[in-house]
């Protein structure tokens, strides 16, 4: 029995048995936060109902607010999904080795936080029974679509997004479920024998997939760094002061990946408790994620500086009319929560001490989810209340709807993710063995 | 003309790398090897006398069907339907292409030629992989998912005994014919 704290190497054989053990029937604390989230997602689709049965009124939007929370929490999301493809294409590119013990769960998180940030457009836009209208085609309907608006790229970038990130997931769980086949009897055998496509792992096999792998990697990685630049043109191509800037692509491009790691662990850290994963995701690994954290969130720091700074050097009296307000009026105190989230929390990862705790690792991982959230809040809300004409200028108050359907997001988010972990493997078993030195018999022949 | 597949499983990658080299030296080279994962070392044997995959053609082609149906889109849409946005038109009637907003356009081909290029890619991967497969293959054994590698040697019936000795001697845990 490894209890994981071993310090020898497991074998291959070790690895199938650890792996499929995370598959085991659940116990009954993964039932009881399965109720939990499975009731806030009730509370999430009452609330989605009331604003579809009694109309957009409900939601907090108002004129000049009309982006509000909904919009917030879907630039959120999107910035989630980030991480996942940045581990597997980007990480995979320049061989970085310990990736492997945390891309399944990376993946799988990126797809789900695309999902659940799919609902926001469909919820903002109301009568959801209309959300073919977004399709860009021409059609009978005096729906041309305007192929110059940023709206419409963003349609494009996240539904390739979305599904080049579940091919890329797909391809990489099909050797994993051949495992699952191999070592499954029954009715379960025969699904999973479907899914796995008959993969048996043959030379040429793993040659066409080598390949493929490669070259999907080789794609996704200017598409993880298109889809964020191109949400943030629906900003930066606005003349909103505060949104119309050049720094816009990079700035949301490093948000993500800061916010997208944070979730990463928030979710592998519990992974790696309730499984006893100790001997795949090791301090190496926490250690690894806690210094991109801190790199991103450094950079982040440094955007800031710069967004402050180009405003205040900008002459522009109305740019600099948005910033004091900001810093200072109705929605400072989501602003200051956010540089304390974003700069300040992340410093403590310059102790090695603090990368390699798990406690450590999650508090902070949690402060940067908040202050990743009211980012997003701080750009969109304080921006569109406090712009050119004092007569355009308003407050955003939640409403009880809106703030439901905020809150149930994350029950959607992580009901899929808990299913997840008990359907398929959250670690890969062939990438986790590739990190292991393959048996050998002769160890003067091997080198 | 009738063949036979001896099936050679071992525990070790050095005695799979011995076999496979003892078969090429001997004239023997349809052989399918089955590995729980891609092993550099046993590659390197079997790619001395293997093309390199043909996944890549089906990206390229991928890749510009999404770049010519992107603009294709684009261009027509915009010069069918003259929807004018900024008091400008996205394509001027009857226009040459130098008339229309082609920078924006590029953004949309970006993204399908992904969109696209990655499809053919797991299209290609499936069809050359000879997947899906509906049926296991005659050689294969479950515990090539786990920790053993497998060396399958199609050969004339007569040179099977020849071929169980050669696996036996390389270190094959166990040698059977299929």
């Amino acid at each position: 029995m490894s209890d994981g704290r071993t310090t020898t190497s497991p074998t291959f054989a070790d690895v199938n048995r650890d792996v499929l053990r995370t598959l085991d029937p659940p116990g009954n604390l993964y039932f009881a936060w399965m109720c939990f989230v499975a009731l806030l997602l009730a509370g999430f689709f009452a609330a989605w109902t009331g604003q579809v049965w009694w109309g957009m009124g409900m939601a907090g939007k108002r004129v000049p607010q009309m982006w509000a929370m909904y919009i917030t929490t879907f630039v959120f999301w999107i910035g989630i999904g980030h991480a996942g493809t940045l581990i597997s294409a980007i990480l995979y590119l320049f061989r970085a080795r310990w990736r492997t013990s945390i891309y399944r769960g990376a993946e799988a998180m990126t797809i789900f936080a695309v999902m659940t940030a799919g609902l926001f457009p469909l919820i903002h836009a109301g009568r959801m029974w209309f959300a073919y209208f977004l399709l860009p085609y021409p059609n009978q309907r005096f729906l041309w679509p305007n192929f110059r608006s940023p709206l419409v790229w963003d349609v494009f970038a996240i539904s390739t997004y979305l599904s080049i990130s579940t091919v890329f997931f797909i391809v990489g769980l099909v050797p994993d479920i051949a495992a699952l086949r191999d070592a499954s009897t029954g009715w379960r055998r025969r699904i999973f024998a479907m899914l796995s496509l008959g993969w048996e792992g043959s030379d040429t096999q793993w040659r066409h997939y080598r390949r493929a792998y490669g070259l999907l990697a080789a794609l996704a990685t200017p598409l993880v760094l298109s889809v964020h630049s191109v949400v943030s043109w629906d900003f930066a191509m606005a003349l909103v002061p505060g949104w119309h800037s050049t720094l816009f692509a990079p700035f949301f491009v490093d948000g993500a990946i800061f916010s997208g790691f944070a979730m990463v662990l928030i979710l592998i850290l519990p992974m790696r408790h309730f499984f006893h994963l100790h001997a795949y995701i090791q301090e190496k690994h926490l250690d690894a994620m806690g210094k991109l954290i801190l790199v991103t969130g450094l950079v982040l720091t440094y955007f800031y500086i710069c967004e402050i700074f180009t405003s205040l050097y900008s002459g522009e009296h109305i740019e600099k009319a948005s910033l004091f307000w900001k810093v200072t009026a109705t929605y400072a105190w989501a602003l200051w929560t956010m540089y304390f989230c974003n700069c300040i929390a992340p410093l403590v990862l310059f102790w090695k001490r603090a990368r390699t705790s798990p406690v450590v690792l999650y508090v902070v991982s949690i402060l940067v989810l908040i202050g990743m959230w009211f980012e997003r809040f701080n750009i969109i809300v304080p921006s569109l209340g406090h712009d050119f004409y004092p007569y355009t200028w308003g407050i955003y108050y939640p409403s009880p709807t809106d703030t439901m359907i905020v809150i149930g997001s994350f029950s959607f988010f992580f009901l899929l993710f808990l299913g997840f972990i008990k359907l398929m493997p959250s670690l890969s078993i062939v990438e986790v063995k590739e990190t292991i030195p393959p048996p050998v018999r002769d160890r003067a022949h091997g080198h | 003309m009738a063949t036979e597949t001896v099936l050679g499983v071992f525990a070790h990658v050095d005695t799979t790398v011995r076999a496979l080299e003892a078969l090429r030296a001997r004239g023997y080279h349809d052989l399918t090897v089955y590995t729980p994962l891609p092993v550099h070392e046993i590659e390197e044997v079997l790619d001395r006398d293997r093309p390199v995959s043909r996944v890549r053609l089906f990206t390229l082609i991928g890749g510009l069907t999404g770049i010519a149906s992107a603009f294709l889109l684009t261009i027509w849409s915009s010069m069918v339907w003259g929807l004018v946005t900024g008091g400008k038109y996205m394509q001027p009637a009857g226009s040459r292409i130098s008339g229309s907003s082609l920078p924006p356009f590029f953004i949309i081909a970006f993204e399908l030629m992904v969109l696209f290029a990655g499809f053919a890619t797991v299209i290609g991967m499936v069809v050359l992989g000879r997947l899906p497969r509906l049926r296991p293959s005659a050689s294969y054994d479950a515990r090539f998912t786990n920790d053993r590698f497998g060396v399958a040697v199609h050969c004339a019936p007569e040179r099977a005994a020849s071929v169980h000795e050669l696996l036996r001697t390389s270190g094959a845990e166990e040698v059977k014919s299929r």
